[in-house]
């Protein structure tokens, strides 16, 4: 694999997103397997002093992007930005984190660039002839397609979580480049008019190493409030079953299932919840599941690594402070 | 205002995903549904009607019981339906379906089009957006709240940790996310005039596509293997009174696991 590995990289209040970590560290593996390099692209407004930070987790090359039209992400913008530049590098594969921006992109540069694209993989494997091959699951991860492409360059988009972040290394040096954005009037149709950001001292539901999330059996939108205090004990996000979204208890950008979405944490603290099958779609890649429910019968118990069978309203407090002791 | 709205036959959620022996998703006895997502957009598509006038077309590329889905939406509200339907489609991936898409609206009027943010079965929110590529128009996605005025597009929608206002001309492409509307039943005398209502098939040949460049012989993208995840082992019950349960859980998870700490 001598063509290299692009990695577009995001940024979120002046830092790397931590996907984009992950990017970088997996990109720097393989290319260490396969003697290629890493590069990384930073498109926006005052970014450029992410490059060494870039550097440090792998990328031997970082091209630098400045222009007020990539302040703000707009799919036309950085569709027309990154065509260009990625024409230029011809790399073999453009990595994108499978984030909000990472979907709404992805599709639009793979048709521009005239190239297949693998969305949302949870693995990259390389085969025998040192080819590409991408995991990704379907029906919401109750299975699984390995797919791999000839068209050059392939366009994948990797959900968070998927791969190790690496040490950095603050010795590591990359080769700076900054490049002219050259942006297609005809991409600048879509204006953003307003942002709103929700404040949150929590992690993104998708990024976060830990999610605690709760069922029906939690009976109405306050007692969410024991999983918030268990999870911030935890540093963890808080997620909902399609059942408590569809109660009102939650919003659904915390729905968790094959309808919300797809998580794969480190932890996951399943409470109240049965254990559907839609459910177990969206969850069922976590590393390890907890499971508190009174009914020792349900279904969520089948795939816990640890189980609790008692009322959430009791054990949930006693987590929270039994964390709270050993961590201190 | 003439609306397009794109939409995907796909398995229930309850649908318990296997494999055949010869290494390909099994449908047998799988009841199809309209992509929840889709939904959306077929009510929005009928919303807009409502308030501007003009019709709506719905338009499904699928398997040999796509119509069934077509019906729906026309049972919803939509005017017309246009299936794409070709044994020669089978094993396309998103640039051949987008492909397709895109001939079969060549004669179709549009001001807008719209679909959902995702289907549930494939996940790769990739068709629509493309389409839009291909069309050289705008696509806006996991929009929650739509606004026309004129040749203009207000829209509302997510973002990582929030969401945001995007000001877009029309026609342009926007996929709908949870949030944008509550979609209606068909009624019982929709689904009767539904019946009457025009569905056209079309095929390969009418879209002028020829089998080299359909199915997966035309597929960027191709499946290598497909697999089931792992199958989770149930582990282990805690049991003990609550305090002690809870004690030996988080011992468990910082020096077994070793998760947390």
């Amino acid at each position: 694999m001598p063509k290299g590995i692009l990695v577009v990289l995001e940024q979120f209040n002046g830092e790397l997103r931590k996907v984009s970590l992950e990017l970088l560290s997996e990109g720097r593996r393989i290319a260490d397997q396969t003697g290629s390099s890493v590069t990384g692209v930073l498109l926006g407004e005052g970014v450029k002093e992410l490059a060494s930070t870039a550097a440090s987790y792998g990328a031997d090359k970082v091209i630098v992007v400045e222009d007020p039209a990539l302040k703000n992400y707009t799919t036309g913008a950085y569709t027309s930005a990154l065509n260009k530049l990625i024409r230029e590098e011809d790399p073999e594969v453009v990595l994108i984190g499978n984030t909000g921006i990472g979907r709404d992109l992805a599709p639009r540069l793979a048709q521009r660039l005239g190239v297949g694209c693998a969305s949302d993989c949870v693995a990259v494997q390389l085969d025998d002839n040192y080819k590409l091959r991408f995991k990704r699951p379907i029906y919401a991860g109750k299975a699984y397609a390995e797919v791999a492409t000839e068209a050059r360059p392939i366009v994948a988009t990797i959900r968070p979580n998927s791969f190790s972040v690496a040490q950095p290394d603050a010795g590591r040096q990359a080769e700076v480049v900054e490049a002219k954005a050259t942006i297609d009037a005809a991409d600048l149709k879509a204006i953003v008019k307003d942002i709103v950001r929700q404040t949150s001292t929590r992690p993104e539901l998708t990024d976060a190493n830990i999610i605690v999330s709760g069922g029906r059996a939690m009976k109405n939108a306050e007692n969410f409030k024991i999983l918030e205090e268990l999870a911030d004990v935890l540093g963890a996000a808080v997620g909902a079953s399609h059942a408590a979204v569809d109660s009102g208890y939650r919003d659904y950008k915390y729905q968790v299932g094959q309808t919300g979405k797809t998580v794969s944490p480190t932890l996951y603290i399943a409470c109240g919840i049965s254990g559907a099958i839609q459910h177990l779609a969206g969850m069922g890649s976590s590393k390890v599941i907890v499971a508190i429910n009174k009914d020792p019968e349900a279904n969520i118990f089948t795939v816990a690594d640890y189980g609790i069978v008692g009322d959430l309203f009791e054990i949930v407090p006693l987590l929270t402070e039994e964390f709270k002791k050993q961590l201190a | 205002m003439n609306i397009l709205v794109c939409l995907k036959q796909t398995f229930d959620t309850e649908a318990k995903i296997v494999i055949t022996p010869d290494g390909k998703i099994d449908s047998n006895g799988v009841n199809l549904i309209m992509n929840p997502y889709d939904e959306f957009a077929v009510e929005e598509g009928i919303r807009l009607k409502e308030k501007f006038g003009g019709e709506v077309t719905v338009l499904s590329m699928g398997g040999p019981k796509v119509s069934e889905v077509l019906r729906t939406a026309l049972a919803m509200g939509a005017d017309k339906a246009v299936a794409i339907q070709d044994p020669a489609l089978d094993g396309s991936d998103e640039y051949v379906t987008a492909m397709a898409l895109a001939k079969a609206i060549q004669n179709i009027p549009y001001d807008i089009i719209l679909s959902g943010r995702i289907a549930i079965d494939d996940g790769s929110s990739q068709v629509t957006t493309r389409l839009a590529e291909i069309l050289g128009i705008p696509s806006v996605t996991t929009v929650t709240e739509l606004k026309v005025e004129g040749s203009t597009a207000t829209v509302t929608r997510d973002i990582d940790g929030g969401s945001e206002v995007v000001e877009v001309p029309l026609p342009a492409v926007i996929t709908a996310q949870k949030g944008l509307n509550e979609p209606r039943y068909p009624s019982v005398a929709g689904i009767m005039k539904a019946k009457k209502k025009e569905l056209k098939t079309l095929t390969l040949a009418d879209l002028g596509l020829s089998a080299a460049e359909a199915g997966a012989q035309g597929a960027k993208m191709k499946v290598v293997n497909l697999s089931l995840p792992p199958a989770r082992k149930a582990g282990r019950i805690i049991q003990g009174e609550p305090p002690q349960a809870v004690a030996e859980l988080v011992n468990a998870l910082i020096n077994e696991a070793k998760v947390i700490g």
